[in-house]
């Protein structure tokens, strides 16, 4: 009977129906815990998948190549999914229109903080310098942030994982930050959401309201291109000046 | 859904050429997702089918970051290494930067739901 187990292993493990299963089903769960949460932030779905999915793995002894295999179905989706975010957008048009000025002072107040929080925190803490510079654009949606971390010296993988934990943080976070600062507003909310936590962040958006997913997509698109333009010139100019 | 779909597509296609041959440092999508975007304004709205394809999609956007989040386990040692500085930083700058976006959209967004009420 064992045998025949492991040959079932061995040709199961190198289809991609395992990894595409995996994500589902995980999800799956994750979704379930979530909604018998009642969508409470901590029960953060992303979090939860990711966290089983990585336990699953290790304890399998699968390793994430063979893991992506399969799941890179779903992460396809991503690229159609970015482009629909036009839609709900489309719908916000009148209270864009009135709010087009602020949102862009926000924008450029909000995009520096981020990069430059991070950067100063992490320095002040003793990060090492590769560290620090895969770490400023973390508040980017990933594609953009590993291209930034690439221009500036940095490990784009690496970023790519601090952009990740950002967004779980966000997501988790916001509602407990916004109700601090009694702000409730949900295209306020959403926007600084989506400029802080990007993706992660505008689908929990989405999970609150749709005008505040439409402003957290409207938010992460506007700070990747901001970020992508500035920060490869500013940041040398920073690391000059502590240097000194 | 299939033509919707299709559509979706397209706009990511013409994104990504336009990314790749400008070598502009942002990703198709995003080119897409703004293209998408004007066209809907010049040409008055989705149709109906286009905006229940993009809200099925959207609706479960969440699912859509998780393969690549579980690329965070080849990253542990990393992450153990430096923890400390690497938590603080984040935590810190995200919370630092949802709060200053917040404060300062927050008296122009209340004059404009004024305006828009007053009307």
């Amino acid at each position: 009977m064992n045998p025949h187990i492991d040959e079932l292993w061995v040709y199961l493990s190198t289809t991609p129906l395992l990894g595409l299963t995996l994500t589902l089903a995980a999800y799956q769960c994750a979704w379930w815990l979530y909604r018998r949460a009642h969508f409470h932030p901590m029960a953060n779905p992303v979090m939860i998948a990711v966290t089983v999915l990585v336990g699953v793995l290790t304890l399998t002894g699968t390793d994430y190549q063979t893991y992506f295999d399969g799941a890179q179905f779903v992460h396809f989706l991503l690229g159609p999914a970015t482009v629909a975010l036009a839609i709900p957008l489309y719908a916000q048009l009148p209270r864009l229109r009135t709010m087009a000025m602020p949102l862009l002072g926000a924008l450029a107040a909000g995009s520096l903080t981020a990069a430059l929080s991070a950067y100063a925190i992490g320095a002040a803490l003793g990060a090492s310098t590769q560290s620090l510079l895969s770490l400023a654009p973390k508040s980017v949606t990933t594609p953009i942030a590993m291209g930034i971390t690439e221009s500036l010296g940095g490990l784009p993988s690496l970023t790519a994982v601090l952009v990740i934990l950002t967004g779980i943080l966000g997501a988790v976070g916001a509602r407990g930050l916004y109700g601090l600062l009694r702000i409730e507003d949900h295209a306020v909310r959403g926007f600084a959401t989506g400029l802080a936590a990007h993706g992660i962040g505008t689908a929990r958006a989405f999970q609150v309201s749709e005008q505040c997913g439409a402003f957290a997509a409207l938010a992460m698109g506007l700070n990747g291109l901001i970020t992508a333009l500035s920060l490869p010139w500013i940041l040398p100019w920073l690391n000059h000046l502590l240097a000194r | 859904m299939i033509s919707a779909f299709t559509l979706l597509l397209v706009y990511q296609l013409i994104g990504e050429v336009i990314a790749r041959g400008l070598a502009l440092p942002v990703p198709g999508p995003v080119i897409g997702m703004l293209l998408l975007f004007l066209t809907l304004v010049v040409r008055d709205g989705p149709g109906k089918e286009l905006r229940n394809t993009a809200n099925g999609l959207l609706q479960h956007l969440s699912l859509l970051f998780v393969p690549a989040g579980v690329g965070i386990m080849l990253h542990f040692h990393r992450l153990a290494d430096e923890w400390l500085p690497l938590l603080v930083a984040l935590v810190g700058s995200t919370f630092l930067a949802m709060t200053v976006t917040a404060l300062v959209l927050r008296a122009p967004a209340r004059r404009a739901t004024r305006e828009e009420e007053g009307r």
